[in-house]
């Protein structure tokens, strides 16, 4: 836990996103002696100056056999003499493979960020998407509010109809029984006067009634025959 | 303000004074040496199309280094002789 008060991030450098490498590097004459050398020479002596200044160095260290000259010389000339001989020969080859092995390392690198990118953007309009579809959520509660009451509705419509057929049933029945019973009186009355009236009828009366029938059966006769 | 100027904008006059105010407590001196050196990098080393300029410089010095180093050695007249 950082209790010192301490200023920090007040520099003006920031480390990321990291500043790009330079293009190229300092400049070097002859591969050894940097720019900076001759134009530091080139104000008092021009442009030979620094030439001049290394021509008499050598011969004062060969004079003064400071350099001593022996068979190591020879090694090294040799040597110098070679490797500059394959770097002008296979410099730009080389230089030109290293750069597509950088380059391939940046593309790689660069794809991997543009997939980012990409996908990051991606999920951004997927967000917005459905930013927009919660906005529409009253309308799915209004739906679904209508679906619950037409349900509720309905359900309150069928016990309704439960309920008036079951009244119904019972009204029915009461009024069935009622027909019934009146039904069961009436024939029992009309048997029982049917009975009575059959044991009311003595033999003497059966016998003037059938020939009363007789004697009106035979005066229709005779009329009917006279209308013929 | 004489302490904060680097070697090459410092007056001949003004040498002694400039070199009492540089540090050269060993911490100093590696500091110096650790700045010297990354200089170096991010000047020849750290960029996009380096050359040979970059480590040649380096193989040079230590070519001068090590004459320097074997000079007593090289100088006597019986290694010379013997060759």
């Amino acid at each position: 836990v950082l209790h010192v008060v301490r200023p920090i991030h007040t520099s003006q450098q920031r480390s990321a996103p990291v500043p790009p490498l330079p293009e190229k590097g300092g400049e070097v004459r002859h591969g050894l002696i940097p720019e900076e050398f001759f134009q530091f020479l080139y104000p008092k002596t021009g442009v030979t100056g620094p030439y001049m200044l290394g021509t008499g160095l050598l011969l004062y260290f060969l004079s003064k056999e400071i350099y001593v000259v022996n068979h190591e010389t020879v090694a090294a000339a040799c040597i110098l003499s070679v490797i500059i001989y394959g770097i002008k020969k296979y410099g730009a080859d080389v230089a030109a493979f290293a750069d597509k092995l950088n380059e391939e390392k940046i593309a790689k690198v660069t794809d991997i960020k543009n997939n980012a990118i990409k996908d990051l953007e991606a999920a951004i309009e997927q967000e917005k998407k459905e930013q927009w579809r919660a906005e529409g959520r009253s309308y799915l509660f209004d739906a679904k509010r209508n679906n619950i009451a037409m349900l509720l509705e309905a359900n309150y419509r069928e016990r309704l109809l439960t309920v008036y057929n079951e009244v119904k049933k019972r009204l029915d029945y009461q009024v069935a029984m009622q027909n019934l019973k009146h039904q069961k009186e009436q024939d029992h009355m009309i048997q029982w006067v049917e009975k009575n009236v059959v044991q009311s009828i003595t033999p003497q009366q059966q016998k003037e009634s059938i020939a009363k029938c007789i004697s009106d059966l035979k005066a229709l006769s005779k009329s009917a025959q006279v209308a013929v | 303000p004489l302490a904060e100027r680097r070697l090459r904008d410092v007056r001949l006059g003004e040498l002694p004074t400039w070199l009492a105010t540089r540090d050269f407590s060993p911490q100093g001196l590696l500091g110096g040496v650790q700045k010297a050196w990354n200089g170096y990098c991010n000047k020849y080393i750290n960029v996009r199309k380096g050359g040979a300029a970059g480590v040649s410089m380096l193989l040079a010095g230590y070519c001068i280094l090590s004459y320097g180093w074997s000079y007593q050695h090289i100088s006597k007249i019986s290694f010379l002789m013997s060759y």
